[in-house]
């Protein structure tokens, strides 16, 4: 034979067994690699950028020349494209798995809404360009305006907002307006607020000048009607309320809260953020509202991006839409004109919330999902994020404590009642679901709720996905019960870091590197 | 429907395993007078990616894009051109599809970027610490209003004559809901340094923008000193923060707090958002613990390795709810992210060339103007924007050039409403204008004159 | 000799003469979790009863110290700033708040003893 000796071994051949923590010269772990702060890997002197050169001219700085450094680190592209990937691979994902944050809806994100988000008539125009020029922007934002309010019924919709808790500032500062014209701003100062709400709602009330009177839930998790009735009177300015609420639950009496708050002279602010149960099944028109801010950043599917950006539009009630901020949309022969000056205008606009005219790349992003999804694509979202979570309800219940009983609309509520006694707190539940590969449910909110843990899971999650899922969650909590409580308090055990110590980082605060650091 | 994976035998099973007969029963605690029975009125059916790929491109093309067109515009936002690997990186599912960083064992990609981004905006402006971003410049200009307030204890707040007037009506927007005492000063060309007579000892801050809003450069260092003389704070704003490569930051001139927009770094025009705003300050306790906003922050984990979580959070409205110092959630995130790597592959050198390159062609288009009959350049200094006197209506003119393919830049009068300035264009000059653009705009503006 | 009491909002007072030192109690300071930063207020102000005049933050919370009587505050413990962790380590003793001089002797009838409080934590 001729024989080619290059043959080695191409079966593995060792037991299977690996020492429990293996430890690595690099501090990489296989896919896992290590990476310092931009400033430990960056140099002054590197830059990933060609710039032309700069012409001859005098200088016209006034005597202001920048004559210190600034200590910037550089990186060249390829250092760049390793430092930030090596970041990206220690963030959990919607595209990576599950993730039921209860009232952040983590909904799959389009990729065509990216691609249409960067088409050059709305990525590359300048929010001061000539009105005549950016005819198809402005056309953008009508469109969307047309689409918001056919969904919720309303009359009117602002789109400065941008984010939840600036929709909830506008919404509240055009009812502001509407009690100032009527000259009852010194009497008319409460604003109800259950206290089963985001936080934001009580700030922004109080960002407006309000004070803010806090509402009890009742024994089904909704609010206490008979405390509304004792709480109702001529100096409520409004009530702010969450539907379906943070526990997952339709204000059933709804009707009847909106009309006692009317019949008071008050308003119904709604907080929109949990649209996405009950898009195409009723209209917030029919509900009795008078403002209220949607989420595109949950809702319509624009990415959350760590944190933000988001964008917070306020559909607004004939009542209201007088007071609607600078800059807004109106019709200019065949196209659109944006009003930005008081002056301009017929209406008597509460103010401007900021420098240009809203979050325009979230715009497009929601539309582009509205029209992807259509009024019956639309109406299936809401209903496949209520079955979704309902039956997520149903399946976990057999080892978890639901906080109610019945139905929930899009999220389901538990609370730590099944780990009463097993020494396991619903931290530690939480983080026993990241060695399991999922994100963790929003936990400790609603604080009517003891220990609570709100699962959102979304219509864009498949049956086979919520039962890994929930199998996952029902082997835990049978571990849990049964006193395996080792493997809880030490979770996560097989995520990137270990649990941080963050008593540490707020009693001596390190919010920068400092080159003294190195 | 492509982003649904749930079929009907799906619906029909997991409904079964409810307990419920069809999925109205999930929906029966809605009022029976307000459940909408049919599809929602108006509105089309579902349409495919193809359908609605058409559609967005036929809107987009009716708008002139700054690509296709001599573009001078700024007043607030600036096209600079941004590398490829920014908007590669900031698409990355990891970044894009994750949320704002509540479980840190789980995100330490966010987060370390954050606490990196902090770093360079605490470098840039010359401030101890900044935040991980507001929404964006004008927002957080009001922030940082109510968190002098809240230093000082005191209430009234003077404006100088140069900050932006959008700026300038956010702010009084913002705090409508308080009793604050808002001195608007006149805007005018180079009389921000009159800000000093409006300061006595009630004064919380005085807020001052350089480069300004006609792009004059403004010293701040004999502002912060009259305002600590009686106990005030100077916040500066800065909206075009490329300039801090070329020009003193304004912690080197005394700045307490600084307000920026961010989205020159990084971040497109896209219509006025989503940009990101910047918020610095003196390392401070007190200015900390009233700052707004999100902070990431250095600690370890268990096993002693280094990482980085969301701190301070008792400032915020999830915990401190009506005695938060801002009702803020939703920040900037992904912005903060394509500021910081544009940043990164600029580094010290790159941006302090870049800043050079702005100036120099800034310079060079004010002179080409200046010798222009019927134009006159009215800046002492600037920075790569600056304002010129034209012989006529500045906005007529402005809609002239766009309708010979040139947007020439902002009339003063879109900013501060006619009647002022009404012969006052402002232009802004980046290192994406050629030669080819000066050329069309001295064309296009000698001809509109 | 002084003497002890305790509010329902678990501050205790050591009340000596017309003085008494204030801080939270050992319960509270256990129910709170690492204490990271206090607030205190400032000396020399007058405070009414019930006026939210202090803060005690933990990671995931922040609560109002409430002024337990009437009085003007004579001493803060500045050494809190530095060491919030000294409430957590010595509740009621090291970890004092502030000092202040009692108005209103009789607002002292209405607060527990100590085995009052004991019962009052009990659940």
């Amino acid at each position: 034979m001729a024989m080619n000796s290059t043959g080695r071994p191409t079966a593995p051949t060792g037991d299977g067994l690996c020492p429990d923590d293996l430890k690595t010269f690099s501090g990489s772990r296989g896919l896992m690699q290590q990476e310092p702060l931009l400033h430990e890997v960056g140099a002054p002197e590197k830059c990933g950028v060609d710039l032309p050169d700069v012409p001859e001219h005098t200088a016209r700085l006034g005597g202001l020349e920048r004559d210190k450094t600034i200590g910037l680190p550089g990186l060249s592209e390829p250092e760049a494209m390793r430092h930030y990937v090596r970041l990206s691979q220690r963030n959990y994902a919607i595209d990576l798995g599950l993730y039921p944050l209860g009232s952040c809806t983590m909904k799959h994100n389009p990729r065509l809404n990216e691609k249409l988000a960067r088409l050059p008539g709305f990525a590359d125009v300048h929010p001061l360009q000539p009105q005549s020029t950016v005819q198809g922007a402005l056309g953008l934002m009508a469109e969307l305006s047309d689409w918001l309010v056919a969904i919720t019924g309303m009359d009117a919709v602002a789109l400065p907002p941008k984010a939840g808790a600036h929709g909830e500032w506008c919404g509240m500062m055009c009812i502001r307006a509407a009690i100032e014209e009527r000259g009852e701003l010194d009497t008319r100062r409460r604003v109800l607020v259950p206290e089963s709400a985001h936080g934001t709602n009580p700030a922004t009330a109080a960002a407006c000048g309000f004070e803010i009177d806090e509402l009890p839930a009742d024994a089904t998790g909704r609010v206490d009607m008979e405390i509304l009735r004792t709480k109702i009177g001529p100096d409520v300015a409004a009530i702010m309320l969450t539907n379906p609420n943070t526990g997952g639950l339709f204000e059933r009496d709804i009707r009847e809260i909106a009309d006692l708050v009317h019949e008071a002279g008050g308003y119904f602010y709604c907080d929109g953020a949990n649209l996405n149960a009950i898009m195409g099944k009723t209209r917030v028109r029919d509900l009795g509202v008078d403002a209220m801010h949607i989420n595109l950043h949950k809702t319509f599917s624009t990415p959350h991006g760590g944190g933000g950006p988001g964008a917070g539009p306020v559909v607004l009630s004939k009542r209201l839409s007088n007071y609607a901020p600078l800059p807004y949309l109106v019709r200019n022969g065949d196209g659109w004109a944006l009003i930005e000056e008081a002056t301009q205008s017929e209406a008597k606009p509460f103010g401007r919330m900021s420098a240009f005219h809203g979050q325009m790349g979230m715009f497009v992003r929601a539309l582009a999902y509205m029209m992807s999804h259509g009024a019956d694509g639309l109406r299936q979202v809401s209903e496949d994020a209520v079955l979704n979570a309902n039956y997520l309800l149903a399946r976990l219940s057999e080892e978890m404590s639901p906080a109610f009983d019945g139905v929930c609309m899009h999220e389901a509520l538990f609370d730590d009642a099944f780990l009463k006694d097993t020494g396991v707190t619903t931290l530690d539940f939480a983080k026993a679901m990241i060695d399991e590969g999922y994100h963790p449910m929003t936990m400790y909110f609603p604080l009517i709720v003891h220990g609570a843990m709100l699962i959102e899971p979304t219509e864009t999650e498949s049956k086979e996905s919520l039962d890994r899922f929930a199998d996952s969650l029902l082997l835990l909590a049978k571990m849990a019960k049964s006193g395996d409580t080792a493997r809880f308090t030490a979770a996560p055990a097989l995520a990137p870091l270990r649990r941080l110590d963050e008593t540490r980082a707020a009693r001596t605060p390190v919010l920068r590197w400092k080159a003294t650091d190195a | 429907m492509r982003y649904l994976p749930l079929n009907e035998d799906d619906r029909a099973a997991m409904l079964a395993r409810i307990g419920v007969s069809s999925i109205d029963d999930l929906f029966a605690d809605i009022p029976a007078k307000a459940r909408l029975d049919g599809l929602i009125e108006g509105l089309p059916p579902h349409a495919s990616e193809m359908a609605v790929e058409r559609h967005f491109t036929d809107l987009s093309r009716q708008s002139l894009s700054a690509g296709d067109a001599p573009f001078f515009c700024g007043g607030g936002a600036y096209r600079h051109h941004v590398p490829a690997s920014v908007d590669h990186l900031i698409q990355r599912s990891e970044f894009l599809t994750a949320y704002t960083p509540y479980q840190p064992e789980i995100a330490q990609g966010t987060l370390q970027t954050l606490f990196e981004f902090q770093t360079q905006v605490a470098q840039l402006t010359g401030m101890d610490v900044a935040n991980a971003s507001l929404y964006d410049g004008s927002t957080a200009t009001a922030e940082a209003v109510h968190m002098a307030a809240r230093i000082t204890r005191r209430r009234k707040c003077v404006l100088a004559p140069g900050l932006h007037p959008h700026y300038a009506q956010t702010v009084q927007t913002a705090v409508q809901g308080e009793t604050m005492d808002m001195q608007v000063m006149t805007p005018a060309m180079g009389a921000d340094a009159g800000v000093v007579d409006a300061l006595d000892d009630q004064t919380a801050c005085i807020v001052v923008q350089s480069p300004n809003v006609f792009g004059e450069l403004v010293d701040l260092e004999p502002l912060a000193k009259a305002a600590h003389a009686v106990g005030a704070l100077l916040i500066a704003v800065t909206t075009e923060v490329v300039a801090l490569g070329l020009v003193k930051s304004p912690g080197e001139m005394g700045a307490d707090i600084v307000a920026a927009e961010g989205q020159s770094i990084g971040n497109g025009l896209s219509f006025g958002g989503p940009y990101v705003g910047l918020l610095a300050c003196r390392n401070d306790r007190k200015f900390i613990r009233q700052a707004p906003g999100r902070f990431a922050g250095e600690t370890v984990d268990e096993a002693g390795k280094r990482g980085y979580v969301l701190t301070l959070s008792t400032r915020e409205q999830h915990i401190r709810r009506e005695k938060a110092t801002s009702n803020i959630c939703t920040n900037s995130g992904l912005c903060t992210l394509a500021f910081s790597i544009h940043l990164a592959l600029l580094g010290e050198v790159g941006l302090r060339k870049l800043a050079a390159l702005n100036h120099a062609r800034a310079c060079v288009l004010a002179d080409r103007l200046d010798a222009l009959d019927g134009v006159q350049v009215l800046n002492q200094s600037f920075f790569n924007e600056f304002a010129v006197r034209v012989q006529g209506n500045a906005s007529q003119i402005v809609e002239d050039m766009a309708k010979a393919g040139v947007l020439g830049g902002i009339p003063a009068a879109r900013l501060f409403g006619t009647g002022k300035f009404d012969d006052v264009l402002i232009i802004a000059v980046t290192e994406t204008n050629r030669d080819e653009d000066f050329d069309a705009l001295v064309a296009t503006l000698a001809e509109a004159l | 000799m002084s003497k002890l009491y305790y509010t329902e909002d678990h501050e205790w007072l050591s009340v000596d003469g017309d003085t008494a030192t204030v801080g939270i109690s050992t319960y509270a300071a256990g129910q709170l979790g690492d204490v990271v930063f206090v607030e205190l207020p400032e000396v020399g102000k007058t405070v009414k009863k019930g006026e939210d005049i202090a803060v005690v933050e933990s990671v995931k919370s922040a609560s109002e110290i409430y002024a337990p009587v009437s009085g003007q505050i004579t001493a803060a413990n500045a050494a809190l700033e530095d060491a919030p962790e000294t409430v957590n380590e010595d509740a009621q003793g090291a970890g004092w708040f502030f000092k202040m001089t009692i108005s209103d002797a009789a607002e002292l009838s209405g607060l527990m003893d100590e085995a009052a409080y004991a019962e009052f934590t009990k659940e």
